[in-house]
């Protein structure tokens, strides 16, 4: 872990809500190992009112450029603040954060299923997959075509599916509802998203004997094990979701008790 | 180069910043980010007679210019410290001190009986001024016959340096201050947090598992220096104050209120780093003002 200030290469709005940031270490510091389903912690700069640093899962990462792709949804001030960061200005972050999503031993089916901006940490997962010679499928879900993000860059490391409320992009319904999951047996699902949609993907797994890993985003200060607030219940009592997690191993939790 | 060592009851601290409870961990969790070996003092997260699961999810509320909390003293217990944790911790070149908490006056005591015997644990901090319990914790804190009764009973198992924690949550935290003074406490620690709220108004729901919580960061700063200017005025022993300190202006702030050292809390979480640069800052203060000693500071306010 470290505390670093990064440049803002460049900051894209994708939708309404959302922002990519491509970051890169200053003065070309070599970045550390990182892996999919860690995270940052960004400090919200000429904000006094707001206090705590936000926590973003790593989207991406362009080693041989020491750049970290962010993606962000503006839901506060805080994340207004960070979304209105220009290229060329600066940001601090703590990196990297948390554990990441398990890579397979063997071959397999794994499908890697994103709701909203969940789908973040699944891009860099997805890229790491293909790295090993993996075949990943990859099923985003959103409320309408507007809200499946970066679904040119998913398609580069593996099939995309998509679901949407609306009916707007793919398949009309929910994730669970794909009709993918009919016809293809999986050995692993790796989910990041909304809560309900994780529950209900952890129930489909489990039903069908799917090993399925969550990551989750649980209300946190500081980000590395120290104010113990981000706890989240487990088979072994509370854990911290930062430390332990953000990755779960759905039973390891209590969510389906 | 002006001295920055100050002295709280037996212990020589090599500066006045040290890291409050509940947010520092246990030290280690901090090791990436700092040399521990440059701070005061860590005060390690409050600890029980028995292990204790704390509060349920959700436990942290932002709120403007500063955060509440129940954490609600989750923690292994004593014996877990005693047994795992204190071999990691106890070389640190920084003077560590257990928080201890309790639901009943038995549980202090037995809890501080365990800690006398470590030999490199030079101090505790007794907490009777945590918000998120439902049996003791601050019940102790908000009256001066229960706050005495802890203390004295304490102090009778506990020869080493006895720092006490107290609650800002009272109509006059003087009286609590020298009740505890004079059943042997040798230096108070203040402000743990104040009580608070925060609701969603959408759900119309709180926004903490327990509703209440513990408020703290900046947002306080200015109720706390005035407590521990009080409390100056109150007592002889020395006073470790706190709340919402991010800077080393804030640190001088309060050493001018009365405080001998000070305990940078909330802010680790942003800053990790902020406590090694406050005694940076208070070093370069100090040369800058030509004052020899920091404790010629101590409640220095120049009120013209």
């Amino acid at each position: 872990m470290k505390v670093r200030d990064f440049k803002i290469r460049s900051n894209t709005k994708l939708n309404d809500r959302n922002h990519l940031l491509k970051i890169t270490s200053v003065d070309n510091e070599p970045l550390p190992e990182m892996y999919p389903g860690q995270f940052v912690q960004i400090l919200v700069a000429n904000s006094p009112q707001v206090f705590l640093r936000r926590p973003i899962s790593i989207n991406f990462v362009v080693k041989e450029d020491n750049e970290i792709w962010l993606l962000i949804q503006r839901v506060g001030e805080g994340s207004n603040k960070i979304c209105a960061l220009s290229a060329g200005e600066t940001v601090n972050i703590i990196f990297p954060l948390g554990s990441s999503f398990s890579l397979p031993d063997e071959k397999g089916n794994f499908l890697l299923i994103g709701g909203g901006v969940g789908t973040a940490p699944l891009l860099f997962l997805g890229k790491m997959m293909r790295e090993k010679e993996f075949e990943p499928d990859f099923l985003l879900g959103g409320r309408s075509e507007n809200d499946i993000l970066q679904r040119p860059d998913f398609e580069l490391f593996g099939t995309v599916y998509s679901t949407t409320e609306d009916g707007s992009l793919g398949e009309k319904g929910f994730v669970t509802q794909h009709s993918i999951l009919q016809k293809k047996k999986y050995d692993f699902i790796y989910t990041c998203g909304p809560k309900p949609m994780m529950v209900a993907v952890a129930r489909y797994a489990k039903e069908n004997g799917i090993t399925c890993e969550v990551s989750l985003e649980n209300l946190m200060a500081c980000g590395f094990g120290a104010c113990l607030c981000c706890i989240e219940k487990t088979v072994r009592g509370n854990v911290c979701a930062c430390t332990e997690g953000p990755v779960f191993n759905i039973n390891e939790l209590t969510w389906l008790d | 180069m002006a001295r920055l060592d100050v002295r709280i009851g037996n212990l020589q601290l090599k500066n006045p910043v040290m890291t409050a409870s509940g947010t520092f961990g246990y030290g280690t969790e901090y090791s990436d980010f700092i040399d521990l070996g440059r701070l005061g003092g860590v005060f390690v997260k409050g600890t029980t007679l028995e292990p204790r699961q704390g509060n349920d999810y959700p436990r942290m509320a932002e709120t403007p210019s500063g955060m509440l909390n129940s954490v609600g003293l989750q923690n292994k217990g004593v014996d877990y410290f005693v047994e795992h944790l204190y071999p990691i911790i106890k070389d640190y070149d920084t003077h560590m001190i257990v928080n201890v908490s309790g639901s009943t006056v038995e549980d202090y005591v037995a809890c501080a009986e365990k800690l006398a015997d470590l030999e490199k644990m030079p101090a505790i901090e007794l907490n009777i001024s945590c918000p998120n319990v439902k049996e003791g914790g601050m019940a102790f804190g908000t009256s001066c016959k229960s706050a005495a009764q802890v203390t004295r009973e304490v102090r009778k198992v506990f020869p080493k340096t006895m720092i006490v924690k107290l609650s800002p949550n009272v109509t006059d935290i003087t009286e609590i201050a020298r009740a505890v003074e004079a059943e042997g406490a040798d230096a108070v620690s203040l402000v743990n947090t104040f009580l608070g709220m925060a609701l969603d108004v959408e759900s119309r729901s709180p926004k903490l598992s327990t509703i209440t919580g513990g408020l703290s960061g900046p947002c306080i700063k200015p109720i706390a220096v005035r407590m521990v200017w009080q409390v100056y005025q109150a007592v002889r022993v020395p006073i470790i104050g706190m709340g919402g300190i991010c800077t080393w202006q804030d640190a001088i702030e309060f050493i001018l209120a009365g405080s001998t050292a000070i305990q940078v809390g909330t802010f680790n979480f942003v800053d990790p780093e902020a406590s090694v640069k406050i005694v940076e800052g208070i070093d370069a203060y100090l040369d800058r003002h030509k004052i020899a000693s920091v404790e010629d500071l101590v409640g220095q306010i120049n009120y013209v």
